[in-house]
């Protein structure tokens, strides 16, 4: 008889054992434990955003400036990349080696089984041959984007830029996830919300490789990208770029207005920088550089940021308050000895003495003092009156953020009555003290667009509408949707704007320089120029001006940073041309001289010469 | 004169209803498990379940042809179809291709064939050939050394055909000759070698150490029922480990905790020792002995893996072992494995329903891990049928080996059921988590011709000298 039969016992009970604790092991993650359903759920969806293309912008004349383009990321899946041959695909991506290594290791520090992006924004021209010679490279595949293109190259500032996320805008908007485009600066920055659209999110099913097996609960889930929205803009390409060659090697800024509108034709700041520079791979580097040119400064919005006393542009408003508060009428007359002139010397001799039209005209700084005096001793004491003057500059735009749109907006400066009381205690300050202002100098500070929107408000005799650069937006059905703008009516009468104005049209059409430069033979040019001195280095040069007198089209400001001269050389000149540009279409040819000089003079590096 | 009709009266149904349920359930898993939109036919040739209903059909071929065979057959060719495959093995290196790293395969045709599949029929036949014969006495050198010979070439060479699985299948004779009278401490202490060295390697020695001593507190316990004793013994391991980790924490050291539990242990066994060889304790010091080569077993196994070994040979001892704590690494497989069975629940997600094992989360998932479309798509339920299907068929298989009067008869039988026991155990533990990754088929269920064959060669063998228990089979 068999001795070890009973051993059957054990082995079967090792057996039953073994099938016991796989019972207990199964029990246990089946049914116990329900955080695999959950792995399983994640495992297998994906969800795929759909980027909707940006909104395109169009100029006024339903140009396209902003527009965009296909680019391609190269991204890589870290667990599916085999032997890599780095030779080979650095040479089709056109990357260095090292920087291709470290985007791998990123990538897998980032996740073994995700995506990560290894080369982003590659161009259709690269993209060809990396498309042939993909198959080879498992793990690596290509995610579409779309780029902006800027086809006129200009207006780089107003228009902005777009750029990659930051982890705070992730934090704050539940929108943006890392490696989403934003608009940084400018238009893009400002309508962002109209520009982007909306996300599509597509759930679906993915094998292990990532690739699509089905809809997830069959597409109930789903939402479809919305494309971005199209935005009209008041901006005049054209022009902008001519605007733009006419800065050639000039620091400064030129705004235009349409005033009956509000509508920002040009604002343009020199120097400028191509705005396709801040797109595609080489983003980052470019933007370091223009971030770091610390002498020319091209990320800049000079026609917005830019604080400038407004030199004798200013004297336009300070006509227009004494005028209307009856400080002088337009026939009393100052007398003016030139240079020799208390307490302010006047720039040159001339007429003497003169009345409003021909102080305009002749910039006459002595003829402005006695104007400023006389408002500054309108009421018994010199704050009342400094209240009033400000209160009126004010209304016409100054010491505020005029733009809704452009977000790195300073406000410039008016005084308030308590700064000179904090600085000369109350009651011990006289027009004598801050007669800086007669001239627009001193405390005050403006911004170009605040300088054309005066301009404006001069042209539209006595209003005007919030300077805007975007007009209407054309929704997601294609419907144009017009912006309203609030229209800001100053306390001037109409009259006292036909004295200005007369004064305007006689700088462009009786001074020598400007009847040379600026005077259009078919169109009336009204303007003042302006030359203002600054602790920065040389004069800057400015002339604000609008035409046609009657019906008026376009109100200009050019400034120009330390030129050097007076406003009537350089600034003038450069907003006549692009007043006839606009006006005309095309600059006469025995303009043409003029338009090359001004293009080639470089004001850069300006040594203020003694007067 | 024997008839056929005798011999189809006497086959065990039973064991073949559960075989066939068995390849039908796989072969429906097979087709869940890789299922392609584009070829929905369960009966499409160009996909695996298409072809896997053609080795079906072969399977059932090469059954009906050994129940057809005379059972004397085998008893006389045992060593004779050992040598051939024996012979076969060896040519694999030189006529052999690789899958998987694994030079374990011959291409006839367009069929691969896996030797090493055969070779356990083959050692089968042969283990069961010698034990039966009059001369065999187990404990007798020359037996041992016959026994281990027979066992131990194949291994070799399907070690060498770097096909582990394979070769760590062979271990389990050892259950076989236990059933057959070897001593049943070499049973004991190759099982807690191995579990002790499985435990270290896929967990952590601070828990070998730990479930050991808790092992043999309990048991002692249990044996002497005297809980004062065993507590004071607890009490002192304890308190020896917390003084040493207590003033390790206070000056800052990095001395590893491990070692603090190897100091308690050695000094809590000399001194419990010293006090059984005072009190002639000898069972309990027996105890003590085996608990303390155990620890240390564990603790050098650990030092030796991290400390003497170089990256790379740690690297390949991982891999054979399929232990990667990394879950990118191997340890992805065990757990996308685990994240499908778990994901399953109670009813599973219905046939087809599958997500993990059809979109490729889980690797060979028609062959190495069907278990898991099992678990995924028929859930709890699912996994307890096929775990029920085995037990009853190893049950029913062991049933079968004792009634066998053929001393050859209950050997193979017990090898057939000790092999499909390991293949269960490893193939279903590597799923759950349970064992180390190493590539082998469940028996019936996984895709393919080659082990589906060698298995049902395997089973209908001893279908057919079980079917002739009533004969004098001896020789």
């Amino acid at each position: 008889m068999d001795t070890f039969s009973k051993r059957k016992f054990i082995i079967a009970g090792i057996m039953l054992g073994i099938a016991a604790i796989f019972i207990l092991r199964l029990f246990s993650i089946q049914i116990t434990n329900k955080t695999y359903k959950q792995f399983a759920t994640r495992n297998v969806l994906r969800k795929i955003i759909t980027f909707p293309a940006r909104g395109l912008i169009y100029d006024r004349n339903n140009e396209l400036i902003v527009y965009n383009k296909a680019a391609y990321d190269l991204m890589i899946i870290p667990r599916e990349v085999k032997s890599l041959d780095t030779t080979e695909l650095c040479r089709i991506v056109q990357l260095e080696r090292q920087d291709l290594r470290d985007a791998i290791k990123k990538a897998k520090q980032f996740s073994y089984y995700k995506p990560s992006i290894v080369v982003g924004q590659i161009s259709p021209d690269i993209y060809a041959p990396l498309q042939e010679k993909l198959y080879k490279y498992p793990g690596f595949f290509v995610q579409s984007r779309t780029l902006r293109e800027y086809p006129s190259k200009s207006a780089a500032q107003t228009l902005g830029f777009v750029g990659e996320v930051n982890q705070r805008i992730i934090d704050e908007d539940k929108y943006y996830r890392s490696g989403d485009y934003i608009g940084v600066s400018g238009i893009e920055k400002a309508y962002e919300k109209e520009l982007r659209g909306i996300k599509g999110i597509t759930k679906s099913m993915v094998d292990v490789h990532n690739r699509i097996k089905g809809k997830y609960n069959e597409g109930v889930e789903d939402t479809t990208a919305i494309l971005g929205q199209n935005l009209m803009t008041g901006l005049d390409a054209d022009l902008h770029a001519y605007a733009e060659l006419l800065m050639t090697n000039k620091r400064g800024a030129i705004v235009a207005i349409e005033p009956a509108t509000g509508e920002i034709i040009l604002m343009v700041s020199a120097p400028t920088y191509d705005p396709n520079l801040l797109v595609g791979r080489q983003r980052s580097t470019n933007y370091g550089i223009l971030d770091r040119d610390s002498i020319n400064k091209p990320m800049w919005n000079r026609a917005v940021i830019g604080r400038y006393p407004p030199g004798s542009t200013f004297k336009l408003a300070n006509a227009l308050i004494a005028l209307e508060e009856h400080a002088i009428t337009p026939f009393d007359r100052f007398s003016c000895s030139g240079k020799g002139t208390k307490p302010i010397s006047c720039t040159h001799s001339h007429v003497s003495p003169l009345a409003v039209r021909e102080g305009i005209r002749e910039s006459c700084n002595s003829f402005f003092w006695n104007t400023f005096r006389e408002i500054m001793s309108y009421k018994s004491t010199s704050a009342e009156s400094y209240q009033i003057w400000r209160d009126y500059i004010t209304s016409f735009g100054f010491g505020q953020k005029l733009n809704p749109e452009l977000s790195s907006e300073v406000k410039g400066n008016i005084p308030e009555v308590s700064l000179y009381d904090k600085w000369y205690t109350p009651g011990h300050w006289t027009s004598m003290t801050i007669r800086s202002l007669a001239i627009g100098q001193g405390e005050i500070e403006a911004t170009p667009l605040q300088m054309a929107n005066l301009c404006a408000m001069i042209a539209n005799r006595g209003y005007y509408i919030t300077p805007h650069i975007v007009k209407a937006i054309q929704d997601t059905n294609r419907v144009y949707r017009e912006l309203k703008f609030d229209k800001k009516v100053v306390a001037i009468s109409p009259e006292h704007f036909t004295t200005v104005i007369d004064g305007m049209q006689a700088v462009v059409d009786e001074t020598r320089t400007l009847g040379a430069t600026v005077h259009l033979d078919n169109i009336i040019i009204c303007g003042k120029t302006g030359t203002v001195q600054n602790p920065h280095g040389a004069d800057h040069s400015a002339f604000v001006g609008f035409a046609p007198r009657d019906n008026p089209k376009i109100a200009i400001v050019v400034f120009i940073e330390n030129a050097g001269n007076f406003g009537a050389t350089y600034a003038a000149p450069i907003a006549g041309l692009l007043i006839e540009k606009y006006l005309n279409d095309s600059i006469v040819p025995k303009r043409k001289d003029l338009e090359q000089r001004l293009i080639e003079t470089d004001l850069r590096n300006v040594v203020q010469v003694k007067k | 004169m024997e008839k056929k009709s005798n011999v189809w009266a006497n086959v065990d149904w039973i064991t073949i209803s559960i075989y066939l349920a068995m390849m039908f359930i796989g072969w429906i898993n097979i087709y869940a498990a890789v299922y392609n939109e584009e070829h929905k036919s369960i009966f499409d040739m160009t996909q695996q379940y298409g072809k896997q209903l053609m080795w079906i059909g072969a399977a059932l071929f090469i059954a009906m042809l050994m129940i057809n065979t005379d059972s004397k057959f085998f008893v006389s060719f045992a060593f004779p179809i050992y040598v051939i495959i024996i012979f076969i093995l060896m040519l694999v290196p030189l006529i052999g291709t690789t899958i998987n790293g694994a030079k374990s395969w011959i291409q006839i045709g367009s069929f691969l064939l896996q030797p090493s599949e055969f070779m356990k029929m083959a050692t089968s036949l042969a283990l069961a050939r010698y034990i039966s014969s009059y001369n065999f006495k187990m404990h007798s050198y020359k037996s041992l050394l016959t026994l281990a010979g027979i066992i131990l070439v194949p291994v070799g060479l399907i070690f060498l055909q770097n096909d582990t699985g394979s070769a760590l299948v062979f271990g389990v004779f050892l259950l076989v000759l236990y059933r057959e009278g070897l001593n049943g401490i070499v049973l004991f202490f190759s099982f807690l070698i191995a579990l002790v060295f499985i435990l270290t390697m896929v967990l952590d020695p601070i828990i070998t150490v730990s479930i050991l001593t808790i092992a043999v507190l309990v048991i002692n316990h249990l044996m002497k029922k005297k809980i004062q004793r065993t507590l004071i013994a607890a009490g002192l391991f304890l308190g020896i480990f917390g003084i040493l980790y207590l003033i390790n924490y206070l000056l800052q050291g990095t001395i590893k905790p491990v070692y603090f539990l190897l100091i308690a242990a050695i000094l809590t066994s000399a001194l419990t020792f010293i006090w059984a060889f005072v009190l002639r304790k000898r069972s309990l010091m027996i105890m003590i002995a085996i608990y303390l080569g155990s620890v240390l077993f564990a603790v050098s196994v650990d030092y030796v893996f991290h400390n003497i070994m170089e990256q790379h040979q740690r690297d390949r001892i991982n891999e054979l072992l399929g232990i990667q704590s990394d879950l990118h690494g191997a340890g992805y497989h065990v757990n996308q494995s685990k994240i499908a069975i778990g994901s399953g629940g109670f009813f599973g997600k219905g046939f087809l329903q599958g997500t993990q094992t059809k979109f490729d989360f889980v690797p060979e998932q028609s062959t190495d891990f069907i278990f898991c479309t099992v678990g995924e798509e028929w859930g709890f339920l699912g996994t307890m049928t096929v775990i029920g299907l085995f037990m009853g068929l190893l049950m029913r298989l062991i049933f079968l080996a004792e009634r066998n009067r053929s001393k050859f008869s209950r050997v193979y039988g017990y090898c057939v059921a000790t092999i499909l026991f390991f293949h269960f155990a490893v193939n279903i533990g590597m799923t759950i988590g349970l064992a180390p990754v190493i590539g082998i088929p469940l028996p019936f269920f996984s895709y393919g011709g080659s082990s589906l064959w060698s298995f049902t060669l395997l089973l209908f063998v001893f279908i057919r000298l079980d079917a002739s228990r009533f004969e004098q089979l001896s020789f």
